[in-house]
């Protein structure tokens, strides 16, 4: 893996350069005005992976800092707005939920729910936050919004544990279904990638991104079956309510985790075509406009 | 023949400045803009341009038509004046920006240091910090990890290592900071003015750490508006005028050209009103001159020429006993010396209210650079500041003497001190 990475074009690795340098590499590195749709460069990305790395370690050991609770946070976001919902919609409406113990059944959607919030919050502000280095070193940008979502991982594998003993609390074991679970965690991750691209990018150059984002997630929130079940929803049009990508991921969650009959097909697939598609047009959107963040930022 | 290790062709970088201060818009505005042209500024903006504002915007050029090259192991030295255009200039170099228009080759990997310590988190010990520091400015985890006693030697900081970084002195952070950008090894290191931190002991580690890099045959762009640095460390220069390249060549060269393009600027200097940062209204220092040996008038000295810098003052209220004082700083804003009026058994000023002038004649040591010369007035016997100009003049010295002598290329210092040295004798 080493000979590989030495193979690729002019880039030698460094500490060995003292040895003596083998002179100029035949390919010099063109800097030059793009135009156009840029290519999205993720060779660039796997060669400053270390650096993902180590930016995703910092916010994971910064983000609970100087807190008394610490990475309790994690835990604890999902379960209070379980209990509001429990107590309001589970409770006092009489809201549906198909069949599962309403904490349980709210719970498990805001497990995943809580991730995508936290990561397209923390990715949109990753670029502004980091002003200052992107004005003062090269780096691939979609780096900052890459580490924003994988440090919200760990919470969400926090927030995941207490699922789990929830899960043994009802009584509910996992079916067979469960091995469908690490497909909509990916598609989790898709969905999340996608629009904290567009935010982030966007953020950079209109900062109401970072006043009406709080809104938008809440009313995201609303718009995704967490509180409620999709099951109210009839045919076609629970087939369109799968436009909205998180749809899906929480319908498809929590059918592979706590088997719900029926298994949530048109839905996920809408889903993961919205997500992809999300994904897409969001990395070349940002690759389009991370020529001038250094500029505006 | 020696191989290129930067080419450049025509590179520009045009920026919008837009309305104020604004860099960025609120959507509020963009709409309001955006309804005149909705598609076309949606078009632009997809096209990435900065700011598809509506035409209304200002545009410059920060830096026009730069071409030059920069072969492997040298080391280039960049100057000129603020706003010259030079951080733009790395900014391309290092990929932190797009150039509008031309093309940069760049053969090796580039590191830079436009700042010392970017991404230090202060929650993060030392420790930490090292690790992501390094990262972020592209070294490997495994090369941080080979030179991580190095850095933390360096800097001095081993007893706080694991301490967080807010608990360290602003000094510390610096060494730490800069240690750490002492051992980037890229094959090609592009520096903008970070050298000027850290107490003197630092920089001169640095400076020698620097020396260290050009000789290890690495190429390095340097910015710097300390020309003792640039003259002692670089092989060729550039100097940059208002986005463009007015001259390239070896570095004594481009020194001596900026430094005379400054002469003639003002060899009588009026001191503006915004100048004095003590108004004591009993004595105001209001004109400063430099003179040559013959007499005239000129902020141009040769090295070795014996100079004079005149005041003129203006005596508004009683004054017991004043002394007057002119100091010689680096363009870093160090000084150099400080020589008062009653120091050689001049007569201290006790005089009624009018006009005077005096002169003082400066044998001249310095080495040839851009100087900056304050000059102020106190009470001799309380010590109270009657005025104080920290910046009345600029003093420029020339490479080379009217005799043709230049200075030994070997000083790195700013003073040329005459010096008798004995017979080597054996003990």
């Amino acid at each position: 893996m080493k000979e590989a990475e030495k193979g690729e074009v002019q880039e030698t690795e460094t500490g060995n350069s003292t040895a003596g340098r083998t002179g100029a590499a035949p390919m010099p590195e063109r800097i030059q005005p793009t135009r156009g749709w840029a290519s999205l460069k993720l060779r660039d990305i796997w060669r400053y992976r270390e650096l993902l790395y180590f930016l995703t370690w910092r916010d994971i050991k910064v983000r609970y800092k100087q807190t008394i609770i610490g990475g309790a946070w994690a835990i604890l976001q999902p379960l209070l707005v379980m209990a509001i919902f429990s107590i309001f919609f589970g409770r006092l409406l009489g809201v549906p939920s198909d069949d599962i113990p309403y904490p349980l059944f709210s719970y498990s959607g805001l497990v995943i729910w809580t991730f995508f919030a936290n990561g397209v919050t923390f990715s949109a502000n990753s670029l502004v936050v980091e002003a200052n280095m992107i004005k003062k070193v090269y780096f691939p940008r979609m780096i900052a919004p890459l580490s924003s979502i994988l440090s919200c991982l760990l919470d969400f594998t926090l927030a995941f544990m207490v699922l789990i003993i929830m899960m043994l609390f009802y009584g509910r074991g996992p079916t067979l279904a469960v091995f469908w679970l690490p497909l909509f965690l990916l598609l989790a991750m898709v969905t999340t990638t996608g629009v904290g691209l567009w935010f982030s990018a966007l953020n950079v150059m209109y900062r109401d991104v970072r006043y009406a984002l709080p809104f938008l997630v809440q009313a995201w929130l609303f718009a995704t079956p967490i509180a409620y079940p999709s099951s109210i929803l009839s045919g076609a049009w629970k087939v369109i309510y799968g436009v909205n990508p998180m749809a899906g991921v929480v319908e498809g969650f929590r059918w592979a985790l706590l088997g719900a009959e029926t298994r949530p097909g048109g839905i996920i697939a809408v889903s993961s075509g919205v997500a992809v598609l999300l994904l897409v047009s969001g990395a070349f959107f940002f690759r389009r406009t991370e020529r001038i963040f250094a500029d505006v930022i | 023949m020696q191989e290129l290790a930067i080419k450049t062709e025509g590179l520009g970088k045009q920026y919008r400045i837009g309305g104020t201060q604004a860099r960025y818009k609120t959507l509020r505005e963009s709409i309001v803009d955006g309804a005149k042209a909705p598609f076309k500024r949606m078009g632009r903006l997809f096209r990435g341009e900065a700011y598809a504002g509506t035409g209304l915007h200002e545009s410059i050029w920060a830096l026009k038509e730069i071409s030059f090259e920069v072969k492997q192991g040298e080391v280039l030295g960049i100057i000129g004046r603020n706003g010259a255009g030079k951080t733009t200039l790395l900014k391309i170099l290092s990929r932190i920006t797009e150039p509008t228009e031309g093309v940069a080759e760049v053969w090796g990997k580039v590191g830079s240091l436009l700042e010392v310590g970017v991404g230090f988190h202060p929650e993060l010990t030392g420790r930490e910090n090292v690790f992501l520091n390094g990262a972020i400015l592209g070294m490997r985890k495994a090369e941080i990890e080979n030179k991580y006693d190095e850095i933390v030697d360096f800097a001095g900081v081993d007893k706080y290592i694991d301490t967080p970084m807010k608990h360290y002195s602003s000094g510390m952070q610096v060494r730490l900071a800069f240690s750490i950008a002492a051992h980037l090894e890229p094959e090609i290191l592009l520096i903008d003015e970070v050298l000027a931190v850290g107490d003197i002991g630092f920089q001169r580690k640095c400076f020698s750490k620097m020396d260290e890099v050009a000789y290890a045959g690495r190429t390095v762009i340097f910015v710097s508006h300390n020309m003792e640095a640039i003259r002692s460390l670089c092989t060729r220069g550039v100097w940059l005028d208002e986005g463009k390249v007015v001259y390239e060549g070896d570095a004594t060269s481009a020194i001596n050209l900026y430094i005379e393009s400054f002469s003639g600027e003002s060899a009588v200097s009026t001191i503006a009103e915004e100048s004095h940062v003590v108004d004591s209204g009993l004595l105001r220092i209001d004109k400063v001159s430099i003179l040559d040996s013959e007499g005239r008038a000129t902020s141009r000295i040769s090295y070795r020429e014996d100079f004079s810098i005149g005041l003129e003052i203006g005596i508004l209220g009683t004054i017991e006993k004043a002394r007057l004082g002119i100091g010689i700083n680096s363009p870093g804003g160090q000084r150099i010396t400080t020589v008062h009026h009653t120091d050689k058994g001049g007569i201290p000023l006790g005089v009624p209210p009018g006009r005077y002038a005096v002169l003082a004649r400066f044998v001249n040591d310095l080495m040839p650079g851009l100087y900056v010369i304050s000059v102020g007035a106190h009470e001799e016997d309380s010590g109270k500041s009657l005025d104080y100009i920290p910046y009345a003049i600029d003093l420029s010295i020339i490479g080379t003497s009217k005799e043709g002598e230049s200075p030994d290329p070997a000083n790195h210092g700013l003073v040329d001190m005459e010096v008798n040295w004995s017979e080597v004798e054996r003990i």
